[in-house]
Formats: C-alpha cells, structure tokens, sequence
C-alpha cells in the first residue's frame, strides 16, 4: 500500500476505510486464532475430498471414503432389522391366544401392529379404527364384533378376510334380498320391530311375524345376531351401516355387504398377528375361551 | 524498538482492545493528575509496559499475527495470595468431595447426595429430588446463580474472576505445577529461552504428565456426579464404565489441560463472555483493583527519587506488580479486560512500599468514587458504605426473594401427580349397550421413594365408570386403584364409560395416594359425545 495510514493516537495503521469519522485499526490476530482459522480450511480440503460434496449434473462427487447416506440408511434400517428380529421370532413362536401373559411381547405386538395398522388398514377404516358407518366399513374400537373380537378370531379374519373370493376358508355371509317380497306397510312394520329389538319404538305384531318368517333364522329370535353366519345382532346399538329407518329398509331390500381383504399372502403372519393384538388393544377386545375339543387327551399328555 | 526497562528485554506491542476500560479510569481520574490521565487516555499508547511520558509509538503490524507474550508470573506472599489459596482449596474441596457425601434416601433411590441421574431423568440435590416437569427449579437455581453473580459484582467488582471461577482456580493450580518443576519466574524464563536439550526435554513432558494428570482428575470427578460415585470409579478403571463417561473423561482433560495448562490468560480475554458482561456492570461505586496515579505518578527509581526529593511519585517501576500478574497485564494501565481483580499486585505493592517505608494502598481495593475522595484529600468511607449501596440491597432482595419462592414450592408440592392425554381419534365411541365410551391415557407419579397404591375416580361424569387395559370391563367402576411403583411414572391407558343420555362435558381425574398423607392431585379433562355439548 502507498498510503499507510497511522493512526495518531494508537500508532497502529488503520485498513484505510472509513464510516461516519470511525475508522479501523489494523489490529493483528492472535494466533491461535490464525492457526484455528487455518486448520478449519485443512478441515474443509479434507472434508471434500473423503465425502460427497461437489454437486454434479446428475450426483456429487462421491468422495473417496464412499459415504452414501443412502447406503448409511440401508445400514441402520438393517440393524434395526436384526433389532427386531428376537422379537419377531418370540411372536412366530407363540400362539396368538397365549400373547396376553407375556406382557412385554404383546406391547411389542400392539406397537408392530399399529405401524403395520397405519399403511395397511387405515384407507378402510380410518387412521382411529373409527371405520365408516356410511360406507360400511366397522369400527374396531367398540364391542360389537360380526365374526368375535377375541384375538384368535380377529387374527383369522385379518389372515382370510371377509367374503374373499378364492379363499375356501374365508368368512362368508349372505344377507337375501327381500325386494319385492313386501309391500310398503309390511316393510314399515317390520322396520318398527327390527327398530324395538334394539329397544328404539315399539313392536308392531305385523312386522315381528314377518320377522319371525324371515329373519329369525340367522338374527335370531330377539335379533341377537350369530357369530356363526356372521350375522349382526339387531338389539344394539351399532348398526354397521346406520340407523335410520331408510338405511335399514335399504338393506333389507337390497342388501350391501362388504369385502374385506385376506392379507394371508400380503403380509407375513407375525405381522398379521401383530395386526390382530393391536386392534385387540383398541378398546373392545374380547378375552378368549378356549374350548377344549378333547379334554381326556390333554390330561392323558400330563402325566 | 525495545523497552530497557521491562526486565525481559523484550517489547509488548499495543493492544488497543486490552484498554477500552482504561478510558473509563481516565475520565475518573483526569481531574487530579494532567499529565497521568493524558496518557492514560490515550489508550493505545498505553503499552503493557507503559511508560508514562514516552511519546506514543508507532507500531506497525508486520505480521499476519501477534505471538502471545507467555506470561512468568512471580511467587508472592501476601493476605490476598493467602486468601486465594483458601479459595482454591474451598472451590477444588467442594467440586472433588461433593460426589462422595452419601445420602440415605431409602431402597429405592439412589444414595449419592448430589447426582445427575440422566437415564432415569431424576435430579438429586442432598433432601430435594427434581423431576424432569419440575426443572424449573433448576431454572430458579441458575437464575439465583446469574443475580447472585450480579450481586458479588455489584458489591465486591470481579471477585468471582478473581477466586472462584474455574479458569481461575485450575490456571492457579497449574501455575503452582510450573513453579514446582521450573522454579519462579527468572528460572522459567530461562529455560523457556534455553535450547532444548534433554533435561529440559524431560522437564518439560514431566510437568506436562503432571498437566495431564490433574486434568484427568477434574474431568473423572466431573462424571462422579452422573452416577454412582463408588461403583463408577471402579468400573471406570475395571474398564466396565459406559463409552460415553470414557469420552466425557477424554475431552475434560484435554479441555482442562489446553485451556488451564496453555491458554490461561488468553480464554479470560478473548473467549470468556463474563469479563465483558461484568465491566458492564461495573460502576464507580464498585470495588475495583485499581492503581492510585496521583499518589504513584510521575515514577521513579528508588535513586532517582533520592536525589531529587519531592520530583515523583510513591511508584519505584519496580514491576513487582507485572510480574506477580497471573495474567501479565499491568494494573498501573487502569481497568481493563484481562484485570480478574486477584489482588497478588496489591500483595506485592504492598511489600515493596513496607520494604521502602512508604504507606500501603498505592495498589488497592478501592472505588473509582473513593479515588476521587481519596486523590482530593478527604477521607474514604467506610467499606460497609461501599458494600451496601442501593443496588447491592436491591440484588440481595430479588435474590432472598427467589430463593425463598423456591423453597416454599419446594416445601409445599406434592409427590403425587396426575396427568391426562384424551383420545381424539375418534372422540368418542358408541358401544354396544348404547353407552359412550371415551379413552384416555393417563400418566400417575410417584415422586416418592416407595411404591403407593394410587385411586382414581372421576369427578363430575354422572354414571361414569372406567376401566383400563389391565382391569377388565366387567370391573369397571368409577374409581380403581393402581400401584404405582416406587419413584416413577405409571401410564394407564383408561377407557371412561358414560350412559347413553350423557352430553359432552368437562370433567375431572382425581388421584389420591392410599397412605396417611392422602396426597391428591386432579386433572381436567373433555368427555365427548354426540350431540351439542354443554
């Protein structure tokens, strides 16, 4: 610089600017602070060269340790893997029915089954398990199960579905069609008893005779429904597909059924089964009774 | 450019930031003494080694940097050297003893008085346990921690630079290291000018062993705190110890080491925040080391002065007081940043004015106001006087005010606690029967150390009944008791059923401790249903 500026005061040179009257003094650096600053550079030299940093036309450079996120990703979600895998094994090897007295595996379950819960059954029946009156999808949080709510019997329909074209084992019920078979007042009528059963109004004695010539045979005498033919009980107060008195002649004359998918093939059956504890978990879960289908040979195998 | 006068020989270029306080001492004293108080206030050509009528000089960097001056301070023996050596063994007492001092708190807890036990998030502190919702009492401890800072300074200046801060204590100690193994100032001087031949070769890596190892012993007793005292000290060198407490270990030494055994002065005047914040706080009724000028100035050596009686000032420039420096700077500059007011310059003043038969206090304690009185002629007041003024009182109220806040909440909260998440997805649910059923998960402490039974019942929820994932629904009723084990946190997942005539409505958990103290707390909460809401 030709024009050292000192000044007078310090006797320091100044940077030469100048703002308002203030200027600078060119004070020098401590060095630790220059060699801090020098070493940050190396820092970065070295930072460039072992990972991915240039941006290129298609990807970065990919630095000479071959540092990928996405590789770092398959790494964790492998290790996560192997994390689970205990768990998983302890599930495969349990019956469904036995899970509730290993605490600590059904919390597991309901935490595996909820995750599943959330990509694979939330589209039907709502991120809560609320379902859908309107659409018929039902809700898993409340006590009314078509088919049983006890874990064995959830974890069949989560593995068969529900009117599930090629499944021999599938759940299948039919509800017949009526359209034509009443007039009016004889639909009227029997709406009115189907309506008291659940103790809304009430009966009418036309519409119980006609109840009792058509309907008895699955719902039952006093509409108590059967969870053999997956027929719904009539004297709650959930109805699958509304409760008013034009949704139920709907589906009496032209009944709407619903399909539920068979996820037997879809998902692996620990996963199905921790699909089956978490929707168990969600309220309405109904404790399982073993029938004992022979109950000498059980005691002959405890000797 | 060099300055005959430094014993050194050596020259200590301008350090213009070291002296913006230096202007403030200069408007204080420009009234008594002209000819000091112009130089002074001209704070660049205040060098370390300042000589007062030396026109200023011109220093021009030719380097990128500046080296840093390594600062050889003297031994010295005085009531301040003798109170810092109280105050490093109180400071360094306090921090190694702390972690041993047990604590009986029953089966369940730990028996270490003063323990931060991150995996179970509980804070221990002799009879008081925190939990993580009640860290506001940490938050109260670090602001009574930040106002009493505030107070000290405002009543004694910088006297926690001075003796308590860390830095402080743990650059002292490693001074104390240098001067055992290097002997005083000239030998250190020495050797640090000497060639490196084997014996200061062995010199050197023997005292930076001993560096080591006192910053191995900070950082091993700073994880003591974390866990178990005992158990960890043994698993710590059975190699047992977790990763993390072998690394916290590993940066506290070398954080130690570099800046107590290297960095020193230089952390206080470029790095620490506090010396900044507490010159800010700093106002002419504030106890200050300070060099009283118009008692010492003009200067002179003791033969000068002799053959001309009257010409100076009671300061020989005997350099005692730069040389004792912990952080080299000259005190005769005026306040200034790298000044943590540890008095040794006092110490050693004063030895040098009892040596040549002048009165003490040509350094002293002093306020920038009793200057002034003093440098007139008139008496200093009382060091009560200086102590309690206004804003000392005020501190010390705020101070006394949250402190006995604190141990009030402390005295009266409950070791009992509720709190309540509703579902809301969906709201709420129709069962079977008719009934609305909402669900809850709720969350009971036990903030004691044994375990209690727990009821809950529902207040304000006509014919609610509850019943939970561990109680089934045929024994619902509208309370059930849990046990809650010993110091920790139970979380329930409740279902609260409601008859089918219900309409939304706020209502209440309400918890109660089943033992003599019948400790209760309650939470509020929304029952929804269908229908408007009331």
């Amino acid at each position: 610089m030709a024009n050292k500026h000192i000044d007078e005061a310090t006797g320091t040179e100044t940077v030469g600017h100048e703002w308002d009257g203030i200027e600078e003094l060119n004070t020098p650096l401590p060095r630790w602070w220059l060699w801090t600053f020098y070493l940050t550079i190396v820092f970065a030299i070295g930072y460039v060269i072992a990972f991915p940093a240039w941006p290129m036309v298609d990807k970065a450079t990919e630095g000479v340790l071959g540092w990928t996120s996405r590789s770092q990703l398959a790494k964790e979600i492998d290790v996560a893997d192997q994390a689970r895998e205990s768990v998983r094994e302890a599930l495969a090897r349990t019956p469904i029915e036995r899970l509730p007295e290993d605490s600590p595996l059904m919390q597991q379950a309901v935490a595996g089954g909820g995750a599943a819960f959330r990509v694979n059954c939330v589209q039907c029946h709502g991120s809560g398990a609320a379902g859908n009156a309107e659409l018929g999808y039902p809700n898993l949080n409340d006590d009314d199960w078509l088919w049983g709510g006890d874990l064995k019997a959830i974890e069949y329909t989560l593995t068969h579905g529900i009117r599930q074209a090629g499944d021999d084992e599938t759940r299948t019920s039919q509800m017949p069609t009526f359209a034509g078979a009443f007039d009016g007042a004889q639909l009227d009528a029997l709406v009115d008893h189907v309506l008291s059963l659940s103790g809304k109004g009430r009966s009418n004695p036309v519409g119980a005779q006609i109840y009792a010539d058509n309907c008895v045979a699955c719902h039952g005498t006093n509409g108590e429904g059967s969870r053999e033919v997956g027929a719904p009980r009539l004297n709650d107060a959930i109805w699958l597909r509304g409760s008013s008195r034009e949704a139920i002649k709907r589906q009496i004359l032209n009944p709407r059924m619903g399909v539920m998918p068979k996820w037997e093939g879809r998902l692996d059956p620990v996963t199905i089964k921790m699909l089956a504890a978490y929707v168990h978990s969600l309220g309405g879960g109904e404790d399982f009774v073993e029938v004992a289908e022979n109950p000498e040979v059980e005691v002959d195998e405890q000797p | 450019m060099s300055n005959p006068d430094t014993p050194d020989g050596t020259n200590k270029p301008a350090r213009g930031h070291d002296d913006d306080d230096a202007v403030v001492v200069a408007d204080g004293i420009a009234k008594t003494n002209e000819p000091v108080s112009s130089a002074v206030a001209e704070p660049g050509a205040a060098t370390r080694r300042h000589e007062p009528h030396e026109p200023p000089r011109q220093h021009l960097p030719e380097k990128l940097y500046e080296a840093r001056q390594k600062v050889h301070n003297k031994r010295i023996d005085g009531p301040f050297r003798r109170f810092k050596w109280l105050m490093m063994v109180i400071t360094l007492g306090i921090y190694y003893v702390t972690p041993w001092i047990r604590w009986d708190r029953g089966p369940y807890a730990p028996d270490q008085a003063v323990l931060v036990d991150l995996a179970h998030r509980r804070f221990y502190m002799f009879g008081i346990e925190i939990w993580p919702q009640e860290f506001y009492f940490v938050a109260g401890l670090l602001i009574m921690a930040g106002i009493g800072l505030f107070l000290v300074t405002s009543a004694v200046g910088r006297a926690w630079c001075g003796y308590a801060c860390p830095q402080t204590v743990w650059t002292d100690l490693f001074q104390h290291v240098d001067r055992f193994i290097d002997g005083d100032r000239n030998a250190r001087m020495r050797l640090d000018a000497a060639p490196w031949t084997w014996g200061k070769v062995f010199r050197r890596g023997f005292k930076w062993a001993i560096y080591a190892l006192i910053g191995l012993v900070t950082g091993g007793a700073w994880i003591l705190y974390f866990a178990d005292a005992p158990t960890l000290l043994r698993d710590f060198f059975a190699g047992e110890a977790a990763p993390v407490a072998y690394i916290t270990v590993a940066i506290l030494t070398l954080t130690t080491v570099t800046l107590g055994g290297f960095m020193r002065e230089q952390v206080c005047i470029y790095m620490c925040p506090w010396p900044r914040i507490q010159s800010a706080m700093l106002d002419e009724k504030s106890l200050i080391v300070t060099y009283k000028d118009w008692r010492g100035e003009p200067r002179g050596s003791l033969k000068k002065a002799k053959k001309n009686p009257g010409e100076f000032g009671d300061c020989i420039d005997c350099t005692q007081c730069v040389q004792v420096c912990p952080t080299g700077i000259d005190i005769r500059e005026g306040p200034q940043i790298g000044c943590i007011t540890c008095a040794l310059c006092i110490d050693a003043c004063d030895k040098v004015m009892a040596d040549i038969g002048r009165p003490r206090g040509l350094i002293d304690y002093a306020t920038l106001e009793d200057c002034e009185r003093e440098a007139a002629g008139e008496e200093p007041r009382s060091p009560w006087r200086t102590i309690l003024h206004p804003r000392t009182i005020a501190y010390s109220l705020i101070w006394a005010g949250i402190g006995g806040a604190m141990l009030f909440a402390l005295g009266v909260r409950s070791h009992t606690d509720i709190s309540v998440s509703p579902d809301r997805n969906p709201p709420y649910m129709l069962m079977s029967d008719g009934s609305i059923r909402n669900s809850y998960t709720l969350k009971l402490r036990n903030m004691e150390s044994r375990p209690r039974d727990m009821e809950i019942a529902i207040d304000g929820l006509p014919g609610g009944m509850m019943w939970t994932d561990t109680i089934n629904r045929d024994e619902a009723a509208s309370t059930q008791i849990f046990t809650v084990p010993a110091d920790q946190t139970r979380t329930v997942r409740a279902y609260v059923v409601a008859p089918a005539d219900v309409s939304a409505r706020d209502f209440t958990f309400r918890i109660t401790s089943q033992d003599p103290q019948r400790e209760t707390d309650t939470a509020e909460t929304r029952f929804d249903a269908p229908g408007e809401s009331q």
